[in-house]
């Protein structure tokens, strides 16, 4: 499934942008795609709220039973939430990878960069190889 | 192995694919790693029975009036007196002590040995033996292309292989075998070994068979074991259930720079054997002690520990992690080191990705096999 409310990049990660009180506030989390190779998540770690990234920065790490795969940010900005539920139960990313196992919130700083990410079409095309 | 080199399959590879299997190439074979998921699969070896492919492992008969001391001259372990039926469990070491592979030694008959090694060095041991056999006595003949492997594993392993077919007039023999030992019968397409052996640390049985008899057996086993939730289980669990029962694996426990000894299997090793390749090396070891020890860390700060992660003691390094993994049944982050002796009693960590992270030391193994007695006992589960 590849909803058309998002953004996502080469490396199957997506971003929902919303306005919150005038600020452009992305929700990053993996592709159904990236948690199905990466197999059972057990580990999560997210970067520290109030650190800023710029776009395709390694800001944590998610890892399986056998692999470890790095999270870039699709998009630079400052971390202005984390999901606990899912450093809590890793597994999330698993289960629901596009809603509950989001990763972090991030406040913009270059909306334009939006641009340079694949719409949902564009990556469905990417999966299709 | 160059890139080019075409991958080679089991009986059950077309099988893996068509139901779903994730394949990776491994050791020149393209094996299944997981079907629905290597933490369910790991819970079903756990609790119930779990049946892997594990055809990739090297076979090679050894037959011949001398081919008792000359396996004997080969490996670290007695394998010269053994019953028939036996199954030995041993290192094959280079002469500085190094180990070349572990494996499993069958007598099959009074003059017949079957010798088991991992699939990622049997080229390499096919070689040492044949450089190493003398010029008669032994014949030495390795099947590894016509024998198929299919490991049954689990507390409800005897249940399920009750109910396989071909085993059916042997139902009390198999019920009989103890720990290590096996049995030879007749198959549909040729001999059939049965032993009680296994890489999970649970009761559980391996089955050598022809390549044409392998899927059928295969089918059956799923079939006839559905009502006991049987599944086919990837190399992804085979290596998280041979972890917390810390069984070596090669590449990770076991190199050529390591000894048995340091590995923790000195119990493998008699010293007081007659010549065999390594003993001078290994006898100085024992007598000035080991120089590395095998040890078993738990985290204590957030995060995972894998292979080759330095291990260090108040900063300074003092050897590196040889696996490490999230152990899916005790539900924290675990490792196994190679570390310098003396083990220091506190104040260690583990670097990973630059970031040391505490841990300690604790018990071998993280969990106790049920191999032996009863299958389903209960499990102190002591980390």
């Amino acid at each position: 499934m590849v909803p058309d409310d998002r953004k996502y990049t080469e490396e199957h990660e997506w971003v929902r942008v919303e306005d919150e009180d005038g600020q452009q506030i992305g929700t990053v989390g993996v592709t159904e795609f990236a948690a199905g190779e990466l197999g059972d998540v057990v580990f999560v770690e997210l970067p520290e709220v109030g650190s800023e990234y710029s776009q395709k920065d390694p800001a944590g790490t998610i890892e399986s039973v056998k692999a470890v795969a790095d999270l870039f940010l699709p998009v630079s900005g400052e971390v202005v939430e984390i999901n606990q539920a899912v450093v809590d139960n890793p597994e999330l990313v698993n289960s629901d990878p596009l809603e509950e196992g989001w990763l972090v919130k991030v406040k913009l700083v270059e909306p334009g960069e939006l641009d340079e990410l694949l719409d949902a079409s564009a990556y469905s095309r990417l999966l299709e190889g | 192995m160059s890139d080019t080199t075409p991958l080679k399959s089991t009986p059950l590879t077309a099988w893996h694919r068509e139901h779903g299997a994730r394949m990776v190439p491994f050791a020149g074979y393209e094996m299944p790693v997981q079907y629905r998921g290597v933490l369910a699969e790991h819970e079903t070896v756990r609790n119930g029975v779990g049946i892997f492919d594990i055809t990739h492992m090297g076979e090679i008969e050894v037959a011949g009036p001398d081919a008792e001391s000359w396996l004997d001259h080969l490996v670290t372990n007695r394998v010269s007196g053994a019953a028939v039926g036996k199954v030995v469990y041993t290192a094959m070491c280079r002469p500085e002590g190094g180990v070349l592979d572990d494996m499993l030694i069958y007598r099959l008959q009074d003059q017949q040995w079957l010798v088991v090694c991992n699939a990622s060095n049997h080229d390499k041991i096919a070689a040492w033996m044949k450089d190493h056999l003398p010029e008669s006595g032994v014949r030495m003949d390795d099947i590894t292309d016509q024998v198929a492997l299919i490991a049954v594993q689990g507390p409800d392993s005897r249940e399920l292989m009750g109910r396989l077919g071909v085993l059916a007039d042997h139902d009390e023999t198999i019920g009989g075998l103890k720990f290590y030992t096996a049995m030879t019968l007749g198959g549909p397409g040729g001999r059939w070994i049965v032993s009680r052996t296994g890489y999970t640390g649970e009761h559980g049985y391996e089955i050598y068979l022809p390549y044409g008899d392998a899927l059928a057996a295969w089918e059956e086993l799923l079939t006839a074991g559905s009502d006991l939730g049987v599944e086919p289980v990837g190399l992804g669990a085979r290596d998280t259930l041979r972890f917390e029962v810390c069984y070596c694996l090669y590449g990770h426990e076991l190199e050529e720079d390591i000894t048995p000894l340091e590995a923790g299997i000195g119990w493998a090793v008699k010293l007081k054997k007659d010549d065999f390749i390594g003993k001078e090396a290994l006898v100085a070891q024992k007598e000035q002690g080991v120089p590395r020890k095998l040890i078993c860390l738990a985290l204590d700060d957030r995060g995972i520990a894998r292979q080759g992660c330095p291990v260090l003691h108040g900063g300074r390094r003092i050897g590196a992690v040889t696996s490490g993994t999230f152990s899916p049944t005790l539900k924290k982050a675990l490792a196994m080191a190679l570390v310098e002796v003396p083990v220091p009693e506190a104040d260690l960590a583990v670097e990973v990705r630059g970031k040391p992270l505490a841990c300690h030391t604790v018990p071998f193994p993280f969990l106790p096999a049920r191999t032996k007695g009863d299958p389903k006992a209960e499990r102190n589960l002591p980390v």
